[in-house]
């Protein structure tokens, strides 16, 4: 048996009763309220604080030198639970990045559905590349199925460039400089 | 000479109602702000009106204040679809706002709102029509607001609207007395044999020169209060309504510019309230107790007694906004055991201690 404890109530008092006190201590309340600031965001103006790790849009991003960072590998086409990624595997033009060209791929189309995005993070947390970044967008809209869909361009546009230290591209012709290509 | 009697009169009581619904429709802004601080919001700040919400520096403090949402929030009940329920009676549907309203608005006939001197160096009060029982007539006038709200959830045909009006109506009833018994005292002290004022409101305001009532008064200013915030079908009493638990009360069936007339009616009603009690209580257009009117005999006085009055008005309007924010509802139950348990015995009590002091007063002063 749980021991109980028989709180002592006391009576209330007669001023008590008549509600008053409490009445006065309840509008002071409210008055100490309505000359607080104000906790509600002016919303388009004022967008709140978004922290780090939130889960926002899904983005691809570039490593600092600009390079395309994705090499189509697929990962998160695969893991994506509802299915909302859509890659298409392509080679890299050799004219542009002869270095780049025959040793990766990049994705020739890099589609992202919206409507079926449930924002899981598993395509970040997969990716091999830390190519693919949920950030801080939150508010996606669109007049059309169609316009809900992000392709590779838009998804670089939000996505931007993240400042990774890996510095992959650099390191490898390092390497090749150095004699060790592999 | 004729034709400016009839004129005149008409001219005024139109001028009188637009201020007043102008005042409704801003005191419907002052609850939708009053509230929002409350709660930490910023409240309706972004309608704008062209031309005069685009001045410079006063054109944006308008729009922040939310100064041209009641534009905005009459042309919404307006331009809304007219529905009407098939399973209503028709004709007692659309009588219910209309007989919400009128009596909220006919009230304000016999208010005093200021003072003016007139030629023979008399103070006189500005008023539409000065009853001398214009007490009795604001309380026979007011209640019959009580039958917009039985017929409306009456003649709504459904539960909830039926449930909010039979509430409504018991608890008016029931307050009523309280109030009624609760301003006896008050008059019996202004209106002494000999006096000229009778039941006159005037006559309450200028007993108020030295001391306000409410100071010499307390229980029954403190009823009338309860009693007023009952009346007005406010929180913490407003069982018409009650949006929790029976959606909206009386006016569940009711939708655009009719349930915009019972919304200008509840408002009405807190309007005209305030300024009962005011007049009652809060000294009317008298500057301080204690203190002289410092208005002057001319027009800059009249203004300036109407402008103390208004804001005397809008102090007490803040309050009825301030309190729906600070306490919760009372049970129905709680509702009538307050009234009828405690209001009404405190109301007798208070008049037959105060007619026994009158009484020994006039004894021991022959």
């Amino acid at each position: 048996m749980a021991k109980t404890k028989v709180i002592e109530r006391k009576p209330l008092s007669f001023a008590e009763k008549t509600f008053i006190p409490q009445i006065l201590g309840g509008l002071k309340a409210t008055m100490g309220t309505m000359l607080d600031k104000t906790v509600t965001l002016q919303y388009p103006e004022e967008r709140p604080v978004i922290p780090d790790n939130y889960r926002g849009v899904p983005t691809l991003v570039k490593d600092p030198n600009g390079r395309e960072k994705c090499v189509s590998c697929q990962l998160c086409e695969f893991v994506c639970p509802p299915k909302a990624i859509r890659i298409q595997p392509g080679e890299i033009d050799a004219e542009l990045e002869p270095d780049r060209a025959h040793v990766e791929k990049a994705p020739q189309a890099f589609d992202i559905n919206m409507l079926r995005c449930i924002y899981c993070g598993l395509c970040q947390e997969v990716c091999p590349e830390e190519a693919i970044f949920l950030q801080d967008i939150f508010s996606v809209s669109g007049t059309s199925r169609e316009s809900m869909i992000n392709n590779k361009e838009k998804l670089y546009e939000l996505g931007g460039t993240l400042p990774d230290q890996h510095y992959k591209w650099d390191r490898k012709k390092a390497a090749e400089l150095k004699g060790n290509a592999h | 000479m004729d034709f400016l009697a009839i004129v005149l009169p008409i001219g005024l009581s139109l001028t009188m109602i637009s201020v007043f619904m102008g005042l409704c429709s801003y005191s419907v802004l002052a609850e939708r702000k009053v509230s929002s601080w409350i709660q930490g919001r910023v409240g309706p700040n972004r309608t704008r009106l062209p031309l005069l919400g685009h001045l410079p520096i006063i054109g944006n403090l308008m729009t922040g204040l939310g100064l041209f949402q009641p534009a905005a929030d009459g042309l919404k009940f307006l331009f809304k679809e007219e529905i009407t329920p098939g399973h209503v009676n028709r004709t007692y549907f659309y009588l219910a706002p209309i007989i919400a309203l009128a009596p909220a608005l006919t009230t304000m006939v016999v208010l005093p709102f200021g003072r003016y001197v007139d030629a023979a160096g008399q103070v006189q009060p500005l008023v539409l029509a000065n009853l001398e029982v214009g007490m009795l007539f604001i309380l026979a006038i007011s209640s019959l607001g009580v039958y917009g709200i039985v017929l409306a959830g009456w003649s709504s045909n459904s539960k909830y609207p039926f449930l909010g009006a039979i509430r409504s109506s018991a608890q008016m009833i029931s307050y009523e007395l309280a109030m009624g018994l609760s301003i006896l005292p008050v008059f019996i002290w202004v209106a002494a044999p000999g006096s000229d004022y009778g039941l006159n409101l005037f006559g309450v305001v200028q007993s108020q020169q030295t001391l306000w009532l409410f100071m010499w008064q307390p229980l029954s200013a403190l009823i009338f209060l309860v009693a007023l915030f009952a009346e007005t079908n406010r929180l913490p009493f407003d069982m018409a309504e009650s949006e929790t638990d029976l959606v909206g009360g009386f006016h569940t069936e009711y939708g655009c510019f009719k349930f915009g007339l019972f919304f200008v009616a509840e408002y009405a009603h807190v309007i005209m309230g305030s300024a009962i009690f005011v007049v009652l209580f809060l000294g009317g257009w008298n500057f301080l107790p204690g203190l002289a009117d410092p208005w002057s005999d001319g027009l800059l006085g009249t203004i300036l007694s109407v402008c103390w009055f208004m804001a005397k008005v809008f102090a007490m309007i803040f309050f009825f906004i301030w309190v729906r924010w600070t306490l919760p509802r009372f049970r129905y139950d709680q509702v009538m055991t307050l009234g009828w348990k405690l209001l009404l015995p405190l109301a007798i009590a208070n008049l037959v201690f105060n007619t026994l002091v009158i009484a020994l007063y006039d004894y021991f002063n022959r």
